[in-house]
């Protein structure tokens, strides 16, 4: 950490990547998989909707794909912020 | 061969294999036994957490619970496996920074509280040895229901193989033992539903074959299976049939609970790197998500494979297109060897209530319709004659229905003792340091040297493994409950201090206490009045009905309520109090960012 700003610039573009992983692991999750499923009910996947995919595949492989995602985007912020280890 | 002798070879040789390894791992400083000197590898660690996480409920229960209720009980696959996102971008980066041993020390430095570390130690201490009970307890139903011998000394012998490689090893030893059982749990779990799922689909992939076509049918099989369900006046697979708002806050607490389990965190403590950290969290994603994607399939096919061996006729047609099993089959049928099996455990059990020598199974809970209605009268039916059904025998009697090999049902035997051994461990680890590092070195003595630190967490290492033990053989009759205090606790006072504890630099020592006192309190003052006093039966203030719940919130949800007090009482304490100290805000400051986690801090 060199100086305050540029640390409160980093944490600020860290916060910003987490809220957008956060909305993806809510959308579906909560949203795909129960809430909006009705709305999805339409797309036919196998015996039922994709809601129900969600609910039981999707949603896990969405959540490592944002989990990887976050590590590659945050060790790319840690190198242009000279935070890195 | 014998099946007995088949299991006690493929567990032994297990065995042999997490003693090997514990000699092999033996830790010489409190670095290794708390952390594994902090030189796991993301993958290797990955591999452990998911080892360390997946307990027998897990592996045994999961695809049960899955299996007789469908849809709604997805909320289990989405909760405990959204709660690694959680980790992984919310706590474990920042507290393999902050580089201590145990998560009440950050607890107690970021709140510059001794105060606040004791509750935290109160609060891992609650939720970690009750989830050690039903762990000790898995152990020695597994060993008696494989290896014939009676529960206490299966549990014995589970105790003392623990004992041999947590207490010599710590960390070290469990981080490589739970490699070792993740790979055995995982391989027990994916050849029974590889093998089920080419039976009833010809796809080799569970996760595809869940969605394909059912062979004998030519259906698909979940509209088969819906069908098949509520022939027999079940309710529809698929369907969603519970309240929405009770699924999404259970989903929550799940996850929120998840990323606040204490054995859980500590293992982000061992990797190298806070990169490392980010990353680990994805790889035990990866390996918990080569079970989670496969117990829909195991359950839904299993339940479809038990029910079609009820009614043969929906194999190929309709459901009542032949007459059901007989009891003559039941008891005579090689093929149906496995029910037999079973109906000596008590899981499985029938009774020909109305003596026409078939064993007819529906629900007999609701009001029957349509061509159940007709059946049941021309076919006399008193009730549902399949009477005992327990969830557990969807993963356990798997391979047996499905005609697999001796080998593979000894290797499920091995995987559910890994799931249990592993959990148990990871725990008393958890439980061991919080008494040894929080409360030893932490209060009661400060100034011990690290040898004698060392020896304090081997003695209550081997303390604790004695305690889970005996409460394993005697499990408290709550024990089943206690699930949802465990997670509710985890949900309410660890994750919200935690994360605050990074994001938020105003919370200060107040606001975490009052907080934390909060969220538990309030939490564990719900399950009570719905599930009786410390699950007291008949002490329960309220009926532990959904028309009772407050909003329709069941006990096992509150949680996320419980962290939402928590984060409201901190906010508004801090806010009337003291501005946090400048060195702790720096702390804060300090672990935000990733660089000079290299020199671990040592006291």
């Amino acid at each position: 950490m060199s100086d305050r700003t540029s640390s409160n610039a980093y944490w600020q573009a860290n916060l910003r990547i987490i809220y957008i992983c956060i909305a993806i692991w809510a959308l579906v999750s909560y949203g795909f998989a129960i809430l909006l499923r009705p709305l999805l009910a339409g797309i036919p996947i196998g015996g039922t909707d994709l809601g129900f995919w969600f609910a039981q595949q999707g949603s896990i492989l969405t959540f490592i794909v944002l989990i990887f995602f976050y590590a590659w985007r945050m060790n790319r912020l840690d190198a242009e912020y000279g935070v890195d280890e | 061969m014998t099946q007995f002798t088949l299991n006690l070879i493929v567990i032994g040789l297990s065995f042999a294999l997490y003693i090997g390894i514990a000699i092999w791992a033996r830790a010489g400083s409190t670095a290794e036994f708390y952390a594994a000197n902090r030189g796991v590898g993301p993958v290797t660690n990955g591999m452990a957490t998911a080892a360390d996480w997946m307990s027998a409920a897990s592996f045994i229960s999961m695809a049960g619970l899955i299996a007789f209720t469908g849809y709604d009980n997805s909320t289990y696959l989405m909760g405990w496996t959204g709660g690694y996102v959680l980790l992984a971008l919310l706590l474990a980066p920042y507290l393999r920074k902050f580089g201590k041993f145990t998560v009440p020390e950050f607890i107690g430095d970021r709140f510059y509280s001794r105060s606040a570390r004791i509750i935290g130690v109160v609060c891992l201490l609650i939720i970690s040895i009750t989830y050690v009970i039903g762990q000790m307890t898995g152990v020695g139903v597994t060993f008696s229901r494989y290896l014939e011998v009676s529960n206490s000394t299966g549990l014995w012998i589970g105790a003392a193989l623990v004992f041999m490689y947590a207490v010599l090893g710590g960390m070290k030893g469990i981080t490589y033992t739970q490699v070792a059982q993740y790979i055995v749990l995982i391989t027990a779990y994916t050849i029974p539903a590889v093998f089920i799922s080419l039976q009833l689909t010809g796809n080799f992939l569970p996760q595809l074959g869940l969605f394909s076509t059912h062979d004998a049918s030519g259906m698909a099989f979940l509209a088969k299976l819906d069908d098949l369900v509520t022939d027999l006046g079940f309710r529809s697979y698929t369907g969603h049939h519970n309240s929405t708002l009770d699924m999404v806050l259970f989903t929550l607490a799940l996850m929120i609970g998840t990323a606040g389990l204490p054995h859980v965190i500590i293992r982000f403590f061992t990797v190298p790197k806070v990169s490392d950290a980010r990353k680990s969290a994805g790889w035990a994603l990866v390996f918990i998500a080569l079970l989670y994607t496969v117990a829909p399939a195991v359950g839904s096919m299993a339940r479809f494979n038990l029910t079609a061996t009820m009614w043969p006729g929906a194999q190929t047609g309709d459901t009542f297109s032949q007459p059901a099993v007989s009891l003559e089959a039941i008891e005579t049928a090689p093929e149906l060897q496995w029910m037999r099996n079973w109906q000596v455990t008590g899981l499985l059990a029938w009774e020909d209530k109305n003596g026409d020598g078939l064993i007819q199974y529906y629900n007999d809970r609701v009001e029957p319709t349509g061509e159940l209605a007709q059946v049941i009268q021309d076919q006399g039916l008193v009730g549902n004659e399949l009477t005992t059904v327990n969830n557990d025998i969807m993963v356990l009697a798997n391979p047996e229905i499905a005609n697999l090999p001796g080998w593979v049902i000894a290797i499920v035997a091995a995987g559910g003792l890994a799931a249990a051994l592993s959990t148990a461990a990871g725990l008393l680890l958890a439980i061991s340091g919080a008494v040894s590092h929080d409360l030893i070195k932490g209060t009661l003595a400060p100034n011990i040297s690290e040898r004698t630190e060392l020896l304090v967490a081997r003695i209550s290492m081997a303390f604790s493994i004695l305690v889970a033990t005996l409460l394993g053989l005697n499990p408290p009759g709550f024990a089943a409950q206690t699930v949802a205090l465990a997670f509710g606790l985890a949900a309410s006072s660890i994750f919200p201090v935690l994360m605050m504890g990074i994001f938020v630099k105003r919370i200060n020592k107040h606001g975490a206490i009052w907080g934390m006192i909060a969220g538990m309190a309030t939490t564990i003052i719900y399950i009570f009045v719905y599930k009786g006093w410390f699950f007291i039966a008949g002490t329960n203030m309220l009926p532990d009905t959904p028309d009772a719940w407050l909003f329709g919130i069941s006990p096992a949800s509150f949680g996320v309520i419980g962290a939402l007090i928590n984060f409201i009482v901190a906010f508004l304490v801090s806010n009337m109090t003291e501005e946090t100290p400048a060195e702790v805000q720096e702390l804060v400051e300090s672990i935000r960012v990733p660089r000079g986690a290299g020199a671990a801090v040592l006291h």
